[in-house]
């Protein structure tokens, strides 16, 4: 969908991610990013016209756990508030539109989750339809080898360039203080490695994370005020892939194409993508519906390789490829997210600096 | 084994199990296809291209439009794509190390998921190993189990 407004990301913040983080409770875990990302810009919730965030129920163990979380950003006098059983990426979809459409002017978004209470390739199998393939309880890590598998068979990718992505992932992490893994074993040590879920080993997987993100959004003279350099959202897009995998080409993304298609990707150069990618393989997918070059540099921040809370991976996203916008380090970066097992959905969103 | 407690010394935990048991209504197309398995028959749907989807789903996986017409496929298929689970979870249909799979069944040209007892590369053939007590549940089909020495 094209703008009719001119809206931007102007604060980002993130926990330092950890595999588990038992002594803090969802609200103690998001509250002190809400507070910096709000901090950095001077802002109080008093200057938020909308709040909406991401988390999931079913990972939380408890219904309406969102409404809990609302103590983290302190809902009195009473905000204006939604939420999504999504990542934050598609939370901050929802502010744009609230935006868009004149509701509001500002907007914070996070998105978090504590995997660690649960098992967590368990609770995602959940995701699936409940009489075909629900009934199976089939991993997200077996099921991600299925597709893995499949782009092997088809010649598109090995296991020594999935290897290579892991590697090129989890050492420019080791730039990223808030990354979980940072740096990586050499290629040939890490394919030495027993498999996991053939054709996967530990590798080409993300970890599992506890943690959060939170964004704030600004339309037009107030993104300016808060940011001296704000990362304008030219387009954002989601679109959704059948849920019946065994009906379609697990090799592409076609849901991806559509989106990069409607955000307007083509229409400049790439400087920078972060890509929400939980397996290796899945990174090679998403470049090529995303049509991009050798010159775009992908995942500096590590990705999701690096660090993967559920809810957050792909608003964090959003979130790196703003630092590097507000920085100067890029001009204009595509940001993806993805939801599901096998890249079913995707959100691609087009963040630019003014020259 | 030691758990990183951010400084705070013993975390105290209780646990939490969580289950919300339902019986939904299945209608005319996965119904029929549920039905058919305890009956050790297995339907498929004729998508709007005239491909047959298997397992049938109520609207055509391209272009949405609803479909009505069930066709019998087979109890044999092809392997499409495949991967191994090492430490099976509660509630997987195998007790020990399998493989998790793709199967195009024949006279189908989507394929279903399940598990085969053994190991199979993409392309092996494979037929269902039906359960002995069969319930009209995608379970009713206990496992794949290889097929040797060609077919």
């Amino acid at each position: 969908m094209a703008p009719t407004r001119d809206v931007a990301i102007v604060s980002f913040a993130q926990t330092t991610h950890r595999r588990a983080v038992p002594e803090l409770n969802e609200v103690e875990l998001i509250q002190p990013v809400i507070r910096e990302a709000l901090d950095a810009i001077g802002a109080t919730i008093s200057d938020i016209g909308f709040t909406c965030s991401g988390s999931s129920d079913y990972l939380a163990g408890q219904a309406f756990s969102f409404v809990m979380t609302l103590d983290a950003v302190g809902a009195y006098p009473p905000i204006q508030e939604s939420h999504v059983e999504m990542d934050g990426a598609w939370a901050l979809y929802e502010a744009w539109l609230k935006i868009q459409s004149g509701h509001a002017d500002t907007a914070l978004v996070y998105g978090y989750s504590k995997a660690s209470p649960g098992d967590l390739p368990r609770v995602l199998s959940r995701q699936l339809d409940p009489y075909y393939y629900g009934p199976l309880w089939p991993d997200s890590v077996a099921l991600a080898g299925l597709q893995a598998r499949a782009m092997i068979d088809a010649g598109i990718i090995d296991e020594a360039e999935m290897a290579a992505i892991a590697h090129r992932s989890r050492e420019a992490a080791r730039g990223n203080p808030h990354a979980q893994l940072q740096g990586s074993a050499p290629i040939d040590e890490l394919l030495a490695a027993p498999y996991l879920a053939e054709p996967l080993r530990r590798h080409d997987c993300a970890p599992i994370t506890d943690g959060g993100a939170a964004v704030v959004l600004a339309a037009g003279d107030r993104a300016r005020e808060w940011s001296k350099r704000p990362a304008w959202i030219r387009g954002i897009d989601h679109r959704i892939d059948s849920h019946n995998f065994g009906a379609r080409d697990l090799t592409t993304s076609p849901s991806t194409e559509l989106a990069a298609q409607k955000a307007g990707v083509a229409g400049g150069p790439v400087d920078v993508a972060e890509l929400h990618a939980p397996f290796t393989h899945q990174e090679k997918i998403l470049t090529a519906a995303l049509g991009l070059s050798d010159d775009t540099v992908i995942n500096p921040s590590g990705g999701a390789l690096a660090a993967n809370p559920m809810m957050g991976a792909g608003l964090i996203r959003l979130g790196e490829v703003f630092k590097r916008i507000e920085s100067g380090e890029a001009n204009r970066g595509v940001a993806h997210a993805t939801s599901g097992h096998l890249l079913q959905q995707n959100l691609v969103a087009v963040l630019e600096g003014e020259r | 084994m030691t758990t990183d407690t951010g400084g705070v010394g013993e975390i105290l935990e209780a646990p939490l199990v969580i289950e919300y048991p339902f019986n939904r209504t299945t209608g005319p197309v996965i119904g029929a296809f549920l039905t058919g398995l305890r009956e050790q028959r297995v339907l498929g749907i004729r998508g709007a291209d005239g491909r047959v989807v298997c397992p049938p789903t109520e609207y055509d996986p391209q272009t949405g439009e609803p479909l009505t017409e069930m066709v019998e496929v087979g109890t044999e298929g092809v392997v499409t794509s495949w991967s191994t689970v090492t430490t099976p979870r509660d509630g997987q249909p195998l007790p020990g190390h399998h493989t998790l799979a793709l199967v195009r069944l024949d006279g189908a040209d989507t394929a279903m998921l399940h598990v085969v007892d053994g190991h199979v590369a993409t392309g092996d053939r494979v037929r269902i190993r039906w359960a002995d007590e069969r319930q009209g549940l995608i379970t009713d089909i206990a496992a794949f189990e290889p097929i040797r020495g060609g077919a």
